[in-house]
């Protein structure tokens, strides 16, 4: 299934699924990323990591190791 | 009796503008008991008995890092008389999520819409009646900024308090509030009336700190569990996710009829950050932004203060000035030299960097404050993670080149708790300013090259480098270090124009607190380390003070003597070597003057003098014992400022103890290997201590080497998801 890792940049995509559990997944959650909510992705840093994505109107940074757990449709 | 009001919001939602104009000038700055993280209480302004106690920024209530459970233990256990919940009107459903949240404890609440001014320029609209009715609780619109609504907002929050107005949670889709009840009902005796929906959730979330708060059993667990897996199964997800979820969506519905954001189309903020940031200009600006901080803070106008305050205002006006003063009053020499090198000394010592640090925190200020901050744990994220620390470690190395007080100091700006310590243990491997004499000293000595040679001090900053990737990845993997890498789900606020008052404040604040809690440990140090140096034994009888031309005949020196045998197998057991190394912890270029008193070239004498170099090369006539030597200095415990700042940051003893024996150990290992690999390799045969070096190189390299074995763990639970 196609994560948020894969999605391009400039590209919008709708979060369907969050995998993984514990600190990481209610920290993603936290910050807003929950079902059905649309992320953009902005841009990646100047070393190809980590990448910087804009949710519920504002803009964030995760690794890509991380987005990995986030399952876009 | 006294009022007392906490301040929670978000990050970047300007918690410190609403703070500072709250307090005024009445703060006080410390840190939670027994954490790095920092507490502010003040008074608010022209009420002596309100108390308004600023809350770390947080996004949320969990369990999982230090700020959020310092918080959530504060508001449940401390109980203030009120909240003032502060939110971002320009970033308002996700600063709704932590409200959510705070309302469930059930305290008397506030909620000031900040950024009002923002909001408006944007063209965005909020009706804050609707709203306010939502969220069962009053709501002010703010502008800290400008200082608007500040007035209302606290004088709304000591009313809230004096009415004791119980707040109401919001409420959860049926479903939800049924299981909620059900463990309400199951658990009644367990926890009282007041937090009854907080308790509530943070059971069915499973939150294993009020697991352990309510002193739940083994058996309570399991029907918890039944009780909780029934709706996790049924709605297909862990119930974590399944209360963030629900808050969201309470957000959603809440927002729709009160909230109307005009569409944007690009931000100077966005701007600024499609250049800032890109692909190809993101490292050039970065390296220009550190090399100005670096050339104002480090190399010209932080050196040019700090020179100013230890040589001249110190060193030639007030030293001579109070040591002439002391003679015409006829004082003894012990006490001249007691006042004038003991303590002055040591207390200019902490004042010397005072200015100094004043310029840095100015310019971290004025990143923290614009936003380049977050950028610079953006772009640098990726090379330190590999081992260990955050992409915002970089700054405190930078710093710390120059001085390494201000660059333990500037570990502030690391979230993380792990991460911020291992860059305080680690950031003084960077040879500091003080340090360079020594590097020059030992250069001289052992190769008769001057320090001005091109490839000299590169050469040590990089050995420094070499010595904190080695010392991360180690640390990295021992079970203090160990455990999830720290999220990186960061948020990269707007740009603007830092606020001056703000970044005073800041400015301020963080000088005062060093001088003051730094300041203790220094002193005391400097007049144990000035006792020891100058009372001793002239043949053979204690004729107490002796001045410091005569060190050898010191306690000391005698203590050296002692001890110099620990030394040996690093090459440089001789008693000289080890004064000049315990000289070294009340400042690092004190070694050079140590030397100069102990060969009887005087004090003044220069690093750069070849009499130095030459008495220095026939104590220690090996070329493996001069670097040792100098590896050893260089890397073990650093000047007695910068422990006063690891005790000051690390706000623990626990953990500054750690660092320096930490350092002290590594740095005593490394310089082992050196001088037992060169004395093998220049034919010094194979003895104990070649065996022993061997033995430390193989520890090391498996430390270095072997499995994470913290990793596991992870790797299970990520197995057991898919």
């Amino acid at each position: 299934m196609k994560t948020l890792r894969d999605v391009k940049c400039g590209e919008t995509a709708v979060v369907a699924k969050l995998q993984g559990e514990g600190a990481l997944k209610r920290r993603i959650m936290d910050m807003g990323i929950t079902k059905d909510v649309e992320i953009f992705v902005r841009k990646m840093a100047p070393l190809g990591d980590p990448i910087e994505i804009t949710v519920r109107g504002y803009e964030l940074s995760i690794r890509k190791s991380e987005a990995e757990n986030i399952l876009v449709k | 009796m006294s009022i007392k009001i906490a301040l929670a919001g978000n990050p970047n939602c300007g918690k410190t503008t609403m703070f500072n104009e709250l307090t005024g000038s009445t703060q006080y700055v410390g840190n939670w008991p027994g954490v790095t993280v920092e507490k502010k209480e003040g008074k608010l302004k022209g009420h002596k008995d309100v108390i308004i106690t600023d809350l770390p920024g947080i996004y949320s209530l969990s369990p999982y890092t230090m700020e959020e459970v310092i918080s959530r233990n504060y508001l449940l256990h401390e109980a203030p008389d009120a909240i003032i919940n502060l939110i971002d009107g320009t970033n308002l459903e996700r600063n709704l999520y932590l409200t959510t949240q705070l309302l469930e404890i059930g305290l008397p609440m506030v909620v000031a819409v900040n950024m009002m001014d923002l909001v408006r320029k944007n063209g965005d609209k909020i009706d804050m009646k609707k709203l306010s009715n939502q969220l069962g609780c009053p709501i002010v619109e703010t502008s800290a900024l400008k200082g608007q609504g500040v007035k209302e907002v606290a004088e709304m929050a000591i009313s809230a308090a004096k009415e004791k107005k119980a707040i109401s949670a919001v409420s959860f889709s049926a479903e939800i509030e049924k299981v909620l009840a059900e463990i309400n009902s199951t658990f009644a005796g367990k926890f009282s009336k007041g937090n009854q929906k907080w308790y509530a959730v943070k059971l069915f979330e499973r939150d294993e700190k009020i697991l352990e708060e309510l002193k739940f059993s083994e058996s309570d667990k399991k029907q918890l569990h039944t009780i909780v897996a029934a709706v996790e199964d049924e709605l297909e997800d862990d119930s974590e996710s399944i209360i963030t979820n629900e808050r969201y969506n309470w957000i959603g519905h809440a927002i729709k009829g009160c909230y109307v954001k005009k569409k944007q189309k690009m931000t100077t903020s966005d701007k600024i950050d499609r250049i800032v940031t890109s692909r190809i200009l993101g490292l050039p600006i970065f390296v220009v932004v550190m090399s100005l901080v670096y050339i104002v803070a480090v190399s010209t106008v932080g050196s040019l203060v700090t020179d100013f305050t230890n040589d001249t205002l110190f060193g030639e006006w007030i030293q001579p000035g109070a040591e002439s003063l002391l003679v015409a009053v006829g004082a003894q020499d012990w006490l001249v030299s007691l006042v004038v090198s003991g303590i002055i000394g040591g207390v200019g010592a902490i004042l010397g960097f005072v200015p100094q640090m004043i310029v840095l925190f100015l310019l971290l200020s004025v990143l923290e404050d614009c936003g380049y901050m977050a950028r610079v744990a953006f772009i640098m994220d990726r090379i330190f993670r590999k081992f260990g620390l955050s992409g915002k470690s970089f700054i405190p190395m930078l710093i710390g080149s120059g001085c390494g007080v201000p660059g333990i100091m500037a570990t502030r700006t690391i979230e993380n708790e792990k991460d911020r310590r291992m860059t305080i243990i680690t950031t003084t491997f960077i040879p500091c300013g003080a340090k360079m004499p020594i590097i020059a000293l030992i250069m001289g000595a052992a190769f008769g090259t001057e320090m001005s040679t091109w490839w000299v001090t590169p050469i040590f900053y990089f050995m420094g480098v070499v010595c904190i990737v080695i010392a991360g990845i180690i640390l990295k993997k021992t079970k203090w270090f160990a455990g999830d890498p720290a999220p990186f789900v960061m948020e990269l606020p707007q740009y603007h124009v830092p606020f001056w008052k703000n970044v005073g404040f800041h400015t301020w604040e963080r000088a005062k607190s060093f001088i003051i809690k730094a300041g203790t440990i220094i002193f005391l140090s400097s007049v144990v380390v000035w006792f020891l140096s100058s009372f001793g034994w002239v043949d053979g009888k204690f004729v107490g003070y002796i001045s410091d031309e005569f060190m050898d005949d010191s306690i000391l020196a005698k203590i050296g003597n002692g001890i110099a045998w620990i030394f040996g197998p690093l090459g440089f057991g001789t008693w000289q070597a080890t004064v000049g190394t315990i000289m070294g912890l009340v400042a690092k270029e004190n070694v050079i003057s140590t030397f100069g008193v102990l060969f009887g070239l005087g004090g003044e004498i220069g690093e750069d003098d070849a009499g130095l170099w030459n008495q220095f090369a026939i104590m220690l006539p090996h070329i493996h014992q001069q670097i040792a030597f100098l590896a050893f200095n260089l890397l073990c415990a650093p000047c007695f400022a910068a422990i006063g700042a690891i005790r000051r940051e690390m706000n623990s003893l626990k953990w500054t103890s750690f660092a320096l024996v930490f350092q002290t150990v590594f740095a005593y290992l490394i310089a082992l290997m050196i001088n037992q690999f060169g004395a093998l390799l220049t034919g010094g045969g194979f003895g104990v201590g070649t065996v022993a070096a061997f033995l430390i190189l193989i520890v090391m390299v498996y430390l270095l080497v072997r499995p994470d074995p913290n990793k596991r763990k992870l790797n299970t639970v990520a197995a057991a998801n898919l």
